[in-house]
């Protein structure tokens, strides 16, 4: 169980996103983004 | 293929699969050969994962469920990017933390050893059977450019396959992926463009969506809860989410890929590259073969895909009634064409009722040409009844050959190549290395070295590789191929889900109610597939409440005091 020390697991490294919860609230918000698009697409062309 | 064609392919192939073996020299010991160096940054694990999902079935059979059924299928995906969150959450820092090789040891160390035997039972089974269907997946490209026999095809390239895979470690899947994914990307970005280039001059990109969109093909949400409809947002977001969540959070093959990165972060970083790039590639590939369908509006296409079946039957018995629904199908599909060609005028002329009118009968037109290539199943299927009458994983490979440019050719059937080796590779390193983890050392021979276990690990992958060639050789009993290893994967994943469920959040369920509930829900599962013709999405969300419920009954029936056991081991 000798593990190497974890480093960094709570910084993200991303610019504008610091924190986890905001990483998957940004994740969220695409899925959120992609589902309207295509229920547009749908609305459409139907 | 032309010379060119074959240079492209097999230089892609082969410098592939060399630069995997030089990679893999020198890795000695378990750790390394199963985990990798665990020095890979987010980019690779997020292109390894991506890579590993993404099999050659992906790429063959998703455009032609895109030019039968239309973009519907996308929302199998919807559950992902929410799945991909709570891995990275909570099921991911576990693993870490808890230093495992396998998902299954974890179970291990939380309830006891039947329970992570269990897990890697169910795991072994599907999956198993699972890598049998990707081998086919290629091999119906090879069969079909090289006119090969399909049989022949699947036991040469799976043990070519083999030899590639039990060669490498975790770490050279994962770098090698990274090279495969790279040439699957160009490839069907490569065929994108040279389609719209191939659509007829004067068809702009909005009449080719206006067209698909006449045709049903652009019906990408369905907000109905007619629970007989196999793919609607509610489906694919409540069963595509666990579906999702037992396959990226609990298949060694993809948590193999996540526990090789260097820290917490990085493997968290590659599973939100997944969680935000997921839905927009799936929506991409299933274009691509709605596009495919807008181009055969104005291009005949064959009556059956298949045509080296369609073509031997011709040849022996049937030719008779096959050259006659062919016939009718050219009538109808040239009656459509003219029919949308008239749609599309009166449309840019500003004259509603008349597109009506010929879309009316352009749809009328489509009809009778199905009701031709209906037929022309039927009697394939009566002259022989091993005749695979779902040409659907044949669209997008027909199109290829018939259509693209020679060189681009090579490199699409490299893509497909690529993407199954990468998908094998990550596929029988987790089932080599569960076998050995979770069954070898923990049961069979407990205190032997390193290098024996290396040397297991090896022999296992090379028997599963066998196993998996084997059941390919039935695969092609199965309908339209990415469906198939999706009911699979939904039959067997609800359970396993389940089991981890219980796990991180009912502390006080112990070994023997889950082992008995996780039983009993697999047997229930079993038994509403053969009586019930649900949407096979939902079976993945029964299986995982039914494991939790009977888990959590059989618990307080328990005697006070029977929690949970671990095994330390």
């Amino acid at each position: 169980m000798n593990q190497p020390p974890e480093i960094n697991d709570k910084v993200t490294g991303l610019p504008g996103l610091r924190s986890w919860p905001s990483v998957y609230v940004f994740v969220l918000g695409v899925f959120l983004l992609w589902v309207g698009l295509l229920a547009g697409l749908t609305k459409l062309y139907s | 293929m032309n010379a060119l064609d074959y240079l492209v392919l097999f230089g892609v192939l082969v410098g592939i699969a060399a630069y995997g073996m030089w990679h893999t020299r020198g890795h000695h010991n378990l750790r390394t050969y199963l985990k990798g160096s665990r020095e890979t940054r987010w980019f690779t694990i997020g292109l390894s994962v991506m890579a590993t999902q993404a099999s050659a079935i992906t790429f063959i059979s998703t455009p032609g469920q895109g030019y039968e059924d239309g973009l519907g299928f996308v929302q199998n995906y919807f559950g992902a990017p929410l799945a991909l969150i709570l891995i990275a959450a909570v099921f991911l820092p576990l693993y870490r933390r808890l230093n495992v090789y396998t998902a299954y040891e974890f179970l291990g160390k939380r309830f006891d050893a039947k329970t992570r035997l269990l897990g890697a039972a169910l795991f072994l089974v599907q999956r198993g059977l699972g890598a049998g269907i990707t081998i086919y997946a290629p091999a119906i490209v090879l069969s079909t450019v090289m006119g090969w026999r399909l049989d022949v095809t699947i036991v040469s390239t799976g043990l070519l396959v083999v030899l590639y895979t039990v060669t490498g470690g975790s770490d050279a899947v994962n770098l090698t992926q990274k090279y495969q994914i790279g040439v699957i990307f160009v490839g069907m970005v490569t065929a994108f463009f040279v389609l719209l280039a191939r659509l007829p001059a004067g068809l702009t990109f909005s009449d080719a969506l206006t067209v698909a969109g006449g045709f049903h093909k652009l019906q990408a949400v369905d907000f109905s809860f007619n629970p007989d409809r196999r793919y609607t947002i509610w489906t694919g977001v409540l069963g595509g989410m666990f579906l999702a969540l037992s396959y990226f959070g609990t298949d060694q093959s993809q948590v193999q890929r996540y526990l090789a990165g260097a820290s917490l972060r990085e493997s968290r970083l590659g599973l939100m590259f997944n969680a935000v790039c997921k839905i927009p590639m799936q929506f991409f590939i299933l274009l691509l073969g709605v596009l495919v369908f807008v181009f055969y509006q104005f291009e005949r296409p064959p009556v059956f895909f298949n045509q080296a079946a369609w073509q031997y039957q011709a040849a022996h018995g049937a030719g008779e009634k096959l050259r006659a629904l062919e016939k009718n199908f050219t009538a109808a599909s040239t009656e459509k064409e003219h029919q949308i060609k008239n749609w599309l005028a009166a449309r840019h002329a500003g004259d509603p009722s008349a597109a009506a009118a010929a879309r009316v009968a352009a749809l009328a037109a489509q009809t009778r040409a199905e009701a031709a290539r209906t037929e022309t199943k039927a009697v394939l299927r009566a002259a022989d009844p091993k005749t695979p009458v779902n040409d659907s994983d044949y669209v997008f490979i027909t199109f290829i050959l018939d259509h693209l440019p020679h060189g681009v050719i090579g490199l699409l059937v490299a893509a497909f190549f690529a993407a199954a080796f990468s998908s094998k590779a990550g596929e029988l390193n987790a089932l080599g290395s569960t076998t050995t983890v979770d069954f070898y050392r923990h049961v069979i021979k407990r205190d032997a070295t390193d290098a024996h276990y290396v040397a297991a690990s090896k022999l296992f992958t090379a028997l599963w590789g066998l196993v998996a060639v084997g059941f390919a050789l039935y695969a092609q009993l199965v309908e339209n191929l990415i469906q198939a290893v999706n009911i699979l994967g939904s039959i067997f994943y609800g359970v396993v889900l389940g089991l981890f469920l219980v796990a991180f959040f009912f502390k006080r369920i112990g070994g023997t109610a889950a082992f008995w509930g996780a039983l009993a829900a697999q047997g229930l599962v079993f038994a509403l597939y053969s009586t019930l013709s649900i949407s096979y999405l939902w079976y993945n969300f029964i299986g995982c409440a039914a494991c939790v419920g009977i888990s959590v009954i059989i618990q307080l029936c328990l005697p006070r005091g029977s929690g949970a056991a671990t095994d330390r081991r």
